[in-house]
């Protein structure tokens, strides 16, 4: 217990008194997974609404897998990346292991599934009033995708924040894709771990601490925005 | 109605702990597969349950060691260790195994390393890192492992302030990272480090970089264990904690550790600490057998 409780103390310390190594590792924690999960956005949102308009064989299929794939496991994503952009993998030669640039690769990966069947599921839920008006009003595929998209922002914005979180809160990218280098790749969850391992347990729960603050912080700004 | 239940199992499931050891660990014994092997060995003449709960390295060790949530350390970093002991968490040392630190980089050794001792070798990569950083990299942990306190000693011993060395470039690569992540590392980026012997013969398969330095005094490498006190952590298990270290150092024992490994990779991952005491700079009461250490509750 007395752990805990240091922690929250030394999470408000490190806080107020904006320590630098953790201010620094924090804004890089922010600036990865925002990068990946917009990244992700721009490319899965669209893909999300083709995949729900389109009428085709195996779509079923298809929207079962990206659900299954929600709960990816974070290290199997690492290892996948992390073989292909090994030195001696397809894309060893681009040396993008242990960069921030691979840890946004690895994230987008990891949460695309998310950001893909939550962006249908969201579509699923605009009245079929609205694409049918769109199409008789001589609205192209990308209009009616565009138009859908609007309808149903508050739950596309939710998923691509759901997306941000799961990022912003992996371990197993961030490791393995970052290697946890000081300075670098060293993120709020990577410091985490380190702390940990090295016994540092309160500084290690006042970092996990700063994490569910703004993991709160984007929950209560998601409220806000959906107006309630 | 559940809470009931809950207790229920928990007594249930607690009940054997009367004969149940758990044992903190550095990632290098339990890594290599030794402490298990010395562990079925040693459950089939007690019994006893064995446990290995915490194997991550020796700074997370000691931390379950201090909050009493062990029975047994067993690590390689004296310094702290004796601290441990000093405060009053720990019993006695016990120095069981030794082997070396090598110091591992690529083949090519840019810079220039090969036939120095290991205190010149860190010297010679600092300079070389700092006037050519795309070719000269040092990985370390940076986790306050036992092999990360042994390379701060040699950079003592180089002759440098170690928290200069830590902020002085890109060549000094923090990893944050167990033993085995930073070896993948080091091969990723053609870097030199510092590594336990037995963890590199076990990773050596997968990587291209070879020992560039293996032996000296310097890079001795010393596994001791240390059984809780009981005093100060009432409820552990210092008795089978006791029992573990004598056979840690029992004839037999010793004998598994001397040819842990032969098989697999040709030569031996561990020495036995059977009359190394010296040369493990280890004092004759840390090499007494049986342990002496009693068990008094408070």
């Amino acid at each position: 217990m007395e752990e805990i409780w240091n922690g929250i103390l030394r999470a408000v310390e490190l806080i107020v008194t904006l320590n630098p190594e953790v201010m620094e590792i924090t804004a890089r924690s922010l600036f990865i997974s925002f990068t990946a999960a917009t990244l992700a956005a721009a490319i899965d949102i669209p893909l999300g609404g083709l995949i729900e308009l389109r009428e085709f064989r195996g779509k079923r299929a298809l929207v079962d897998l990206i659900q299954t794939l929600y709960g990816l496991p974070t290290v199997t994503v690492g290892l996948l990346v992390f073989l292909l952009l090994s030195r001696s993998g397809p894309f060893g030669s681009l040396e993008l292991l242990y960069t921030p640039t691979g840890m946004v690769i690895g994230q987008m990966i990891l949460i695309s599934p998310i950001l893909i069947g939550l962006t249908i599921s969201a579509l699923r839920g605009v009245s079929p009033h609205i694409r049918d008006t769109a199409i008789s009003l001589g609205a192209n595929e990308s209009q009616v995708i565009r138009t859908i998209i609007k309808e149903a922002r508050f739950a596309v914005v939710a998923a691509v924040l759901i997306g941000f979180g799961r990022a912003l809160s992996e371990v197993g990218v961030a490791m393995m894709i970052g290697g946890n280098i000081r300075d670098y790749t060293r993120v709020l969850t990577t410091s985490i771990a380190l702390q940990t391992s090295m016994g540092n347990l309160e500084t290690s729960m006042a970092l996990g601490i700063i994490l569910i603050g703004i993991s709160m912080i984007l929950n209560l700004s998601l409220s806000r925005f959906q107006g309630r | 109605m559940f809470l009931l239940a809950l207790i229920t199992v928990s007594a249930a499931l607690s009940a054997a702990d009367e004969g149940r050891l758990k044992i903190a660990t550095t990632s290098s014994l339990y890594d290599t597969g030794l402490l298990e092997s010395i562990v079925d060995q040693f459950i089939e003449k007690n019994d006893a349950t064995v446990q290995i709960p915490s194997h991550g390295g020796t700074g997370i060790a000691i931390a379950a060691g201090q909050k009493g949530d062990v029975d047994l350390l067993i690590v390689h970093d004296k310094a702290r260790e004796v601290k441990f002991i000093e405060e009053g968490d720990g019993l006695e040392r016990r120095c069981f195994a030794y082997n070396y630190f090598y110091i591992v980089g690529p083949d090519d050794d840019p810079a220039g390393v090969s036939g120095l001792n290991a205190s010149q070798a860190f010297k010679s990569i600092m300079e070389s890192g700092l006037s050519n950083p795309d070719q000269v990299k040092f990985i370390t942990r940076g986790d306050l492992s036992g092999t990360h306190s042994k390379e701060q000693s040699l950079w003592k011993a180089a002759g440098y302030d170690y928290s200069a060395v830590n902020t002085s470039g890109p060549w000094y690569v923090d990893a944050g990272s167990p033993m085995g992540a930073t070896l993948i590392m080091a091969n990723e980026k053609s870097a030199y480090t510092l590594t336990d012997m037995s963890t590199f013969m076990a990773y050596k398969g997968n990587l291209t970089l070879v020992p560039l330095i293996e032996g000296g005094d310097e890079l001795l490498n010393v596994y001791s264990a240390i059984a809780i006190n009981p005093e100060k952590h009432p409820g552990v298990n210092c008795q089978l904690a006791n029992l573990f270290i004598d056979y840690l150092v029992s004839p037999e024992c010793q004998e598994i550790i001397g040819t842990y490994g032969q098989e697999q990779y040709g030569k031996p991952l561990f020495f036995k600490g059977e009359g190394n005491c010296d040369l493990m700079g280890c004092s004759a009461e840390e090499c007494v057998v049986p342990t002496q250490a009693g068990c008094a509750q408070a």
